[in-house]
């Protein structure tokens, strides 16, 4: 109020000034009734653009979408895979058809009763080509007749789910698919309320109109700020959600959102910037939580063209030249993991196949891949000339600087570093035309191996990023997919795995991890690999 | 005047349209496209996506349907904020950004004329030296460095003021970034005041002035303030037009939701529709303010006035 007060007075004087003043700082006030208790603050990180969930296609939308809705299935706070609005499902013995019974208990937020009619509803919006939804492919692909409907050859009503009881939802695949538990976490997959959206149409996602079936609702969006969601009376395990209220800020800047942190404004950060990492780790050790995250950052070769088109050899000698500890303790610097294999650690029941020279010294790898080098035609007369192509953030140069030097000191590889904005680099690779080697990350969407095998099938969308056709791979691939018994898919997974891995398609450098700042007054936050945090499995010790 | 004012805006026309059009062109000229990311769509996830949002037309007729759109006044959907139009993320970032902007310019108006006044009265002084030093600094030091200087000391150490927008409410959340706006403003207005009255203190008419004995009071007042006035008065128009549409850094590090961020994301996202919005005010808040400008010319100076 003082504050106020003295701030109008400074301007006064200012006869003129004083009415402009008092109406524009009038306007800025009424934000003053906040109350402390049972309010979660969160980083988000980047504004998730939308909250309709087949329209929704980022992490942070994700991450909002989890707290205001819940599918068949969900995670708990360790990461454990669970059932959620279905209380149990059966699956037929050739892994084909999924049969859910949905909780009797469940609701909208607006007390309308969820039944399995509201997700054959929604399934059929997912892939309706109209929604024009991003992950339709991905997530619901596998579905009897999923992939006819989305490119328009069959109607809608032809999709392979039904609803033979109120609470019974039948879901029939056109093969089996191990990870369709897993699948079905995806926010993709969460129901949407029919009559909401034929009332408000694209307008149903926005505050005041979204209709959800989650243990919290959306109750404000102001577009570069914050999400704020309630309690949702109406949810199936109300009693169990012990904060009132989250509001999910909008931290695009990583430093920014620490500064944010230590002021008191947050209660938990979305990052953690590299800079301030070691000073944190020092000053607050309890409150930095740093565990192993389901993402792998690697370089990749144009296998389009020379030099790297059908010379696994020379792919082979570079990926031997970089020295993957240098990389994380000196450059990351903060817990990521060297990574020697392409599906990152901490998937239940997957062991990751390493490369072979994975346990030889640092002197052993290093003449190992002069001799590729020499083997592939390459040598001190005659070095690789190349490129490397890295987009404008974080610590992509820093990275691209080592591996440069790495490959110089070792083989005598004369790199130059591109740097690009994202959008062009992606639009680069994709067309195939100009980049050698380039940065690239690739994030898992479920706990299972195959979110990042499938990505290097032939047929896969994204291997247009690699350029990478290989029958073999292919075949393993196909053999895991025909298994319905869970060990001997894995078996042929790691296989496939393992193939990959000594064709060198791309150099995995390190293995993310999730880096927050957590509140010592927030409790119940578990650790994970997919890096879900509902608001839902937390509480805070005090309030104040 | 007000003939001349007509015909001006009219006059500005051609040149927004000439604005809209390169902006169209340039912003689909940009490598990649605002659905593009690192997971490749299937062909026909794509395919629907491009006809939903009617990208797969020829960019003649997306220009077209842009323009019909704008002649009644829709700025069309955006496409990463999905759930709204162009015209409501604007609608709500806009106000936002005004309110900053406004503070920081007139507070940047009152503190710069009088450090620059107060420096040009007493020239070659210490006090002179002192404003002049100052006023570099300002220019020199660019708002990235100010900004979480000030966040760091006034917000997280001495817990004076919010760290960002939404730490706290009313006026103390204003602070910080007003007069981080302001600094530079601050600067430039004072170096301007300063050789501007400099300039206008050594002309012959007021020389004449002191030797018929008026009071150095009344000769600043009456006779020196309103032509120093004159380049202050061309800088204001872009000036205010780029402080009034946001300034990325300091939004971005306050976590303020105004429009200088939605321009830059809507750059890097390819958000087609929102950064040829955020162009076009832009554009007609430059011509506007020109016009202003303009016809402020004519009542400062009446060697002007009359034509």
């Amino acid at each position: 109020m003082n504050r106020s007060l003295s701030f109008a007075r400074c301007f006064s004087r200012q006869r003129l000034l004083f009415p402009a003043c008092i109406a524009i700082c009038l306007s800025a006030c009424g934000g003053a009734d906040e109350q402390r208790e049972s309010l979660l603050n969160r980083g988000l990180g980047d504004e998730p653009g939308s909250l309709d969930n087949h329209k929704a296609r980022t992490i942070q939308a994700g991450d909002v979408q989890r707290d205001i809705g819940e599918g068949l299935t969900g995670y708990a706070a360790d990461g454990k895979l669970e059932m959620a609005a279905a209380e149990r499902v059966e699956v037929s013995e050739d892994g084909l058809q999924y049969t859910f019974w949905l909780r009797p208990d469940g609701r909208w937020s607006n007390g309308d009763r969820l039944t399995a009619a509201d997700f054959v509803f929604s399934f059929r919006r997912l892939v309706n080509p109209d929604t024009a939804a991003f992950y339709a492919q991905q997530s619901f692909g596998d579905v009897v007749n999923a992939t006819e409907i989305i490119s328009g050859d069959k109607p809608v009503d032809e999709l392979g789910v039904a609803a033979p009881g109120e609470l019974q939802l039948e879901i029939t695949l056109e093969y089996p698919v191990p990870y369709f538990l897993a699948l079905l976490t995806h926010p993709s997959t969460f129901p949407v309320h029919r009559s909401s959206i034929e009332l408000h149409g694209d307008a149903h996602a926005r505050p005041g109109n979204l209709v959800s079936n989650g243990a919290y609702k959306l109750q404000a969006w102001e577009v570069g700020s914050y999400i704020e969601v309630v309690r949702n009376e109406q949810y199936r395990n109300n009693a169990g959600t012990a904060i009132d209220r989250v509001r999910h800020h909008v931290t695009p800047e990583d430093a920014t959102e620490l500064n944010r942190y230590r002021a008191g404004e947050l209660d938990v950060t979305f990052s953690v910037p590299s800079e301030a990492f070691a000073q944190m780790k020092r000053e607050r050790p309890d409150e930095l939580r740093v565990s192993p995250y389901l993402a792998v950052y690697f370089y990749g070769f144009n296998l389009s063209k020379a030099p790297f088109k059908d010379n696994p050899k020379l792919r082979q000698a570079l990926s031997m030249a970089v020295d993957r500890e240098t990389l994380t303790e000196n450059i990351t610097g903060r817990g990521e993991l060297p990574a020697y294999s392409w599906v990152p650690p901490g998937i239940v029941g997957y062991e990751p196949r390493k490369f072979l020279y994975a346990n030889l010294s640092k002197e052993e790898r290093h003449a190992k891949a002069r001799e590729l080098y020499r083997e592939a035609g390459y040598g001190e007369d005659n070095p690789l000339i190349t490129t490397i192509h890295y987009n404008t953030a974080g610590s992509h140069r820093r990275i691209a600087l080592a591996v440069q030097s790495m490959w110089k000191e070792v083989l005598g590889v004369e790199a130059t570093l591109i740097n690009e904005e994202g959008q062009v680099l992606l639009e680069r690779i994709r067309m195939q035309n100009e980049t050698e080697v380039f940065r690239l990350a690739w994030t898992g969407d479920y706990a299972d191996a195959h979110t990042f095998l499938s990505i290097m099938e032939s047929d896969n969308p994204s291997n247009t990023l690699f350029g990478f056709k290989n029958a073999e791979y292919d075949s393993l691939m196909n053999r895991a997919a025909l298994q319905t018994d869970p060990a001997r898919r894995q078996v042929w997974l790691e296989e496939a795995e393992r193939h990959l891995l000594s064709q060198h398609p791309v150099i995995p450098l390190y293995f993310f991890v999730n880096k927050s700042m957590v509140s010592p007054r927030v409790r119940g936050w578990g650790d994970n690999v997919l890096n879900y945090h509902y608001s839902q499995h937390l509480s805070l010790s005090e309030t104040d | 005047m007000l003939r001349y004012a007509i015909l001006r805006i009219f006059g500005a026309i051609p040149t927004l349209l000439l604005v809209i059009a390169l902006a169209f062109l340039m912003v689909h000229a940009a490598p990649g496209g605002p659905f593009d990311a690192e997971r490749m769509l299937s062909p026909e996830v794509e395919a629907n996506i491009a006809r939903a949002y009617h990208l797969d037309e020829s960019l003649p007729q997306q220009f077209v349907r842009y323009v019909r759109g704008l002649l009644r006044g829709d700025l069309g959907p955006s496409y990463v904020y999905l759930d709204r139009n162009v015209s409501e993320v604007i609608s709500r970032a806009l106000p936002v950004s005004m309110q900053l902007g406004v503070l920081a310019m007139l507070l940047a108006i009152v503190v710069g004329i009088a450090a620059g006044l107060t420096a040009a009265l007493s020239k070659n002084s210490f006090i002179d030296r002192f404003v002049t030093g100052i006023a570099m600094t300002g220019i020199s030091v660019p708002v990235f460095v100010v900004a979480p200087v000030m966040v760091l000391v006034f917000a997280v150490y001495l817990n004076w003021f919010p760290a960002s927008w939404t730490g706290g409410g009313g006026v103390s959340r204003l602070i910080l970034p007003v007069v981080v706006l302001a600094l530079p403003q601050i600067a430039y207005i004072a170096r301007l005041t300063r050789a501007s009255m400099i300039g206008v203190l050594s002309s012959d008419y007021v020389r004449t002035a002191r030797a018929q004995g008026l009071r150095t009071s009344s000769i600043i007042r009456y006779h020196a303030l309103k032509p120093a006035m004159l380049p202050l008065v061309s800088y204001m128009g872009p000036a205010i037009a780029g402080i009034l549409t946001g300034s990325v850094v300091v939004e971005q590090v306050f976590g303020i939701p105004g429009l200088g961020q939605f321009f830059v994301t809507g750059a890097l996202n390819r958000d087609y529709t929102l950064v040829l919005g955020i162009v076009i005010l832009y554009a007609a808040l430059v011509i506007g303010l020109n016009l202003i400008v303009d016809l402020l010319y004519g009542i400062l100076d009446p060697r002007i006035g009359g034509r």
